[in-house]
This record gives C-alpha cells, structure tokens and sequence, in this order.
C-alpha cells in the first residue's frame, strides 16, 4: 500500500464563513441507526492480517450485542485489500441474526456477482467527492466509478438487492485539500438516484469539524432527503463525535462506527481512526438516543478483536470502563 | 490514545455506567434541545497543562521543565495560563515547586497566571510568590469533597470565603471550580441542582468566573445541556466556563453542547496532560490543541496560535517520556517546516 505524505495546507480547513448557523437545528432524533464497519473499514486496515474464524467470532458477537447493519467484509481483489482476501468463507461462515443486515463492500460487477454467489443481500459502493483521491484509491475518475457503480446498480435492482451508497472525502481529502459540498451534494445526488437507498457520508481523513459538518450537510440535504444519508466519521483529529452531533442535531439519524475504534482508509496516511462504536454509543444513550445496543456486549466484541489483534482498543470508553 | 494508567481505572462499576442507571432520568430529560445561542465571536481558553494536567502525572518534572513550558505557552497567543498550586506539597508532591514555578516563568504582560489556593495560609503564599490571581475548588458532591480535601462543601465554601475576602482586600480575582458537575466517581450522577448551589455561591461569594468541571469524563451531552441549563438559571452565562475531561471521549461534543448555549470560556489542558488525581481514573483532560482545531474549524477567533501549542504540547510530552493525547498533534506531520496552522 502506497502512503502518502500529508501535503495539504491545514488552514483549508477552517470554514470560510464567519458564522455558523445554528438556527437550522432540529430536535434530536429518538432513534439512531448504528452502521457497524469494523469487521470491514476496521480490519482492512489493519497490519495483522486476521483469520477468518476470528473474523466470523467478531462478526458474530458484535450481531449478540444488538447492532442492526453490520458490514461484513468487502468483494474488492485480495491483490488490493488482503485483509479481504476470505470474503466469501467469511460470508458463509456468520450466523446470521434475524433482523440484522450485513452489507458488502463491491466495486464493480465482478465483485457483486462473487458477492451474491457467497450469499450477500446487500451491498455496497463507494464514490468519492474528490477525482484525485478516486484516481489514487480505485484508480479511475469520479464519473468513471459512477458508471461502473451503474452496472451494479442494474444488476442489484433486478435481483432486489439494496445498495448503500459511500461518498468519501465529504469534509477533505489528503490530496485536493478541501473539498466544496456542491461537489460532496453533486456525488450524493448521483448514487441516490442510481438507487442507493441509503448515501453514508464519509470525513474519510477525519479532518472536518462541527462547522464544515453543518454547511457539507445543508448542500447534501437539498438533494438527497436527511433519512437517506448518513455519516461516516473519522476520528483522527478528535472531531468525530462532535461532528456526529452536529449531523444529530441537522436531522441525520445513521451514524457509522468502528468497534474498538479500528481502522481507516488504507489509502490516505494518517487517515486512521474511525471513530469507535462504544464511545459513538455512549454519547446517543447520554441523549437518550435509542441505538438498540448493548454497550458491555459491545466491549466484550472490542475487546475480543484487541487482543486478537494484540493492540490497544482506540475507544476510550472501553479504556474507561472497568468491569467489576 | 488515552492515558489510564493500567492501575488506576475508574471506581464506578461497569453496571453504574453502562445500565439503564446512567440514562439521565425523566427530571433532568428535556423534550427539546436547549434554546441555542449564536456561537460566539471568541472563546477565551484558560490552558490548565501545567496544572491541573502536570500535577496527575506520576512523572516528577523538574521546575525548569515547567518554567520552560509555562514561557512556551506564554507565546502562543493563549491569555490565561494555570501556572501552579499552592496546596501543601504533602497532597500534591507535583507542585512543592510552586514558589520557584512562580517567581522563575517570564510573565507576558498579555497572559494572566492564575495559581490555585485551597485555603487562607496557601493564598497568602500565593500572594507572597508574586501571584495576581488565584483560583478555588468546590465540588457539586459532599462524598468527592469529603475524600479531595477532607472537609464538607459548606466548610471548604467557609474556607474559601477567607480567601475571597483576603482577595478582595488585596484586589486579586477569584476564579471558582464545581467539580463533579456531571457525576462523581463515588455518588454517581450528580443532580443539576447541586452543581446549581455550589456555582452560585461561589459566583455570590464573589468568584468573577465559575469553572464547572466534568471531573470523571463522564458527562455527554444531554447531561452538560441539563446541567448548565439549570446553572444558567442562577448564574449569568459571561460567567461560566466548561472544563471537560476525556476520559470517555466525549469533552469536544460536551464543549460544543456548551458553546451552542452561550458559553465562551473553555479549560482545556496543552497535550491532554493530567487530570484530577483524587478521582481514580480520571485522567484526561481535553487536549487544547483539539479544541483549539475545532473552534478555528468552526471560524470562532481564540487568539492561539495552534501550532505554537503543539510545539509546547511535544517539548513537555519528550520530557515526560509519554505520547501527546491530542488526536490533532499525533494526526499533524510536524515535518513539514512550512506546515501553516489556522490562526
């Protein structure tokens, strides 16, 4: 995997405007969805490469600790993503909870039709708002990616499989720096009608803050309906469960999380750190938020896939926390 | 990440935190989110690092590592600077320095060094060292005021309306702190009304500015709205501060709760250092260069330059031989000579 150096200018990201509004702000939602990317975002960008019995253990507690989507590995070329290389043992090994989904990641038709065959009943894609982070991540263009996502859009409908959309960079990229929400709205607006049902909002270097959440949000929002997005936040600069908050407060009610805090994009260095589930969860029960999960069977996953891992969980509530 | 030590964890059990006890009960639920305020123009960020952060390090740093500190965080644009503390050195062998720290530090003529005094005679040495300012510390829980400093909230409230009086006489502010203000290692959740009591007081006493601290880390942001919506009944809001601990994660979703009601004062500690030691296992002070990061982010003006503050961040974390706790100094190249902050 190719890193490469951080070369952007960090006062880009700073929001232009003086004044963030805070009139637009909504009640709460009473109900949040948990989009759990562990087993998937989390381990794909991680060093030890991890066997798929502990893959399927993983997968299987996290469904025990009640979480509703979980996204449980991707149909990408084990030349690109090894971590990924026993997809379809992984998918036929879970045991799959009623009422719980599990998503996976498929890039083009090939990978859709290997993913159907091993079993899956939906998947997902991902765009990005910015050319140069989809040239160097999937090398092809923005639009290119779209009209291969179009072959799996086609083929997903026929077959009625659900398609979630990913938009990566929403809030910054590694190379271009920052990134306008017209361009993150444009991308949004696009795997929406192709028909995602759902167009999780990725700040895949975890660089956006509260402000550039809010205005990324109010652009998405005039062309993709608020109960089809959600937001996909990485922690790198601390910012994750602030701009979660922020997303809450403008209406989004799907927040995508990492148990135990792992992984990130492979792409973008530095860019590690998805937020961690636990803490994610934490905060919604602090508010009274419904998420249907299980925060000490949560832990218990966290800390299952830690010491698998023989690393520290990245969720400070795990590290807080002392079981008595 | 974090910083809990391996022996020292959080004495709440895991059923008091994570049960259906810790969801905020109907009194303190709120229908709808609290009345938000514009954000304000400029938030003022008092940086407690050398403090409230060195003072929980178990690493002894001698007094030229917290002068240099001090005099690298005087350049950073930040306008308070906790220098010290001047309780007995018995209780806090962190700080048996503060009398050199003081007189040592090259006071910038636009940096004011508030140092914490518990009682009558630790303000009067205070005051001796060259100290303009000085800081007390209630708690919102009798059972943490108790166990922190030996006394009850009504006789450390008497001890401290000794020193405001002294203060005043000699024409030196006070700065008051509510610990435990979203829940309390020992008692658990803390009701919005005590915190209430316990920061009016120390406001009527004559405290020109109350810091409500999240001592445990604990507190989310349904509980900071709760409370500080009581607080703000009591307490005019130019008068608050919020010192948010991460010890859970959640201080910069708890210090935005704030800012979006009205409050413009924010403790935050360079690096993440420290945190209170009578309170097992709440380390984890905010790290200011976060907050300072989301703030810009939000295009609220701090007067910090950021860059500068993870400068000082690394000299004091190389010295104490640990990693930062700021996401944003381990995210930041720092190789890059022409790396441009925002201001």
């Amino acid at each position: 995997t190719q890193f490469i150096k951080r070369s952007y200018d960090v006062t880009c990201v700073c929001v232009s405007f003086s004044q963030v509004s805070l009139s637009g702000l909504k009640p709460l939602p009473e109900k949040v969805k948990i989009v759990e990317v562990g087993p998937r975002d989390g381990l794909q960008n991680e060093k030890t490469i991890v066997p798929a019995d502990v893959k399927i253990r993983l997968i299987d507690m996290l469904s025990e600790a009640g979480l509703p989507v979980i996204e449980a590995t991707s149909f990408v070329s084990p030349k690109w993503v090894p971590q990924m290389a026993d997809q379809e043992e992984v998918m036929r090994g879970i045991h799959r909870k009623p009422g719980v989904s599990y998503p996976v990641l498929t890039p083009n038709l090939k990978g859709y039709r290997a993913a159907v065959k091993a079993g899956a009943m939906e998947v997902a894609i991902f765009g990005a708002a910015s050319e140069l982070f989809s040239k160097r991540n999937i090398n092809c263009s923005v639009e290119e990616s779209l009209q291969r996502f179009e072959e799996v859009m086609s083929a997903a409908r026929e077959e009625k499989v659900p398609v979630r959309g990913y938009v990566s960079c929403v809030l910054g990229c590694p190379y271009e720096g920052s990134v306008s929400p017209s361009r993150v709205a444009e991308v949004a607006q696009r795997l929406y009608s192709m028909g995602c049902y759902e167009v999780s909002l990725g700040d895949t270097v975890g660089m956006g803050t509260p402000g550039g959440m809010a205005a990324m949000l109010e652009a998405v929002m005039r062309e993709v309906p608020v109960h089809a997005l959600a937001v996909h936040c990485h922690d790198t600069y601390g910012q994750a469960l602030a701009n979660i908050l922020v997303a809450l407060q403008n209406g989004v009610s799907v927040v995508d999380a990492s148990v135990a805090g792992l992984g990130g994009c492979p792409y973008a260095q530095g860019a590690s750190g998805n937020v961690a589930t636990e803490d994610v969860v934490y905060m919604l029960h602090g508010l009274s938020i419904h998420t249907g999960v299980d925060l000490p069977k949560l832990m218990d996953a966290g800390s299952y896939i830690c010491r698998s891992l023989n690393r520290r969980t990245s969720s400070k509530v795990a590290q807080a926390s002392c079981k008595l | 990440m974090g910083n809990v030590p391996n022996a020292v964890k959080h004495c709440l059990s895991y059923e008091n935190l994570m049960g259906e006890s810790f969801r905020l009960p109907s009194s303190f639920q709120e229908k709808k989110w609290p009345e938000v305020h514009k954000f304000p123009d400029f938030v003022k960020i008092v940086e407690v690092g050398p403090r409230d952060g060195l003072q929980n390090e178990k690493e002894m740093v001698p007094t030229e590592i917290k002068i240099q500190l001090i005099d690298m965080l005087s350049q950073t644009g930040l306008s308070v600077i906790e220098a010290t503390s001047f309780v007995s050195s018995k209780w806090v062998v962190q700080m048996a320095d503060h009398n050199e720290v003081l007189t040592g530090i090259n006071k910038s003529p636009h940096v004011r060094y508030p140092v914490l005094t518990p009682n009558i005679q630790g303000f009067q040495a205070a005051v001796e060292a060259g100290a303009a300012e000085v800081a007390v510390f209630g708690s919102a829980s009798e059972t943490f005021s108790r166990k922190n400093i030996n006394c009850s909230v009504e006789e450390s409230m008497q001890r401290f309306e000794q020193v405001i009086c002294a203060a005043r006489q000699a024409c030196i502010p006070v700065r008051g702190y509510v610990s435990c203000a979203l829940g309390c290692p020992y008692e658990g959740q803390v009701h919005p009304a005590q915190v209430t009591k316990v920061a009016k007081r120390l406001h009527e006493l004559g405290c020109y500015e109350v810091s409500l601290g999240d001592t445990t880390g604990m507190g989310t942001a349904g509980s900071m709205a709760a409370m500080l919506r009581a607080v703000m009944a009591e307490v005019p809001i130019h008068a608050l501060a919020v010192h948010c601990h991460d010890t859970y994660g959640q201080a910069l979703a708890n210090i935005l709760t704030a800012l979006q009601m009205g409050v413009s004062v924010v403790d935050s500690s360079v690096a993440g250092l420290g945190g209170c030691p009578y309170a097992e296992g709440a380390s984890g002070n905010v790290s200011t260069e976060d907050v300072v990061y989301m703030l810009h982010g939000l295009g609220i003006q701090t007067g910090v330059d950021l860059a500068k503050v993870i400068e000082a961040g690394d000299f004091i974390c190389r010295a104490l031989k640990r990693p930062t706790n700021s996401k944003v100094s381990q995210a930041t190249s720092r190789s890059q000579p022409s790396f441009n902050m925002c201001e």
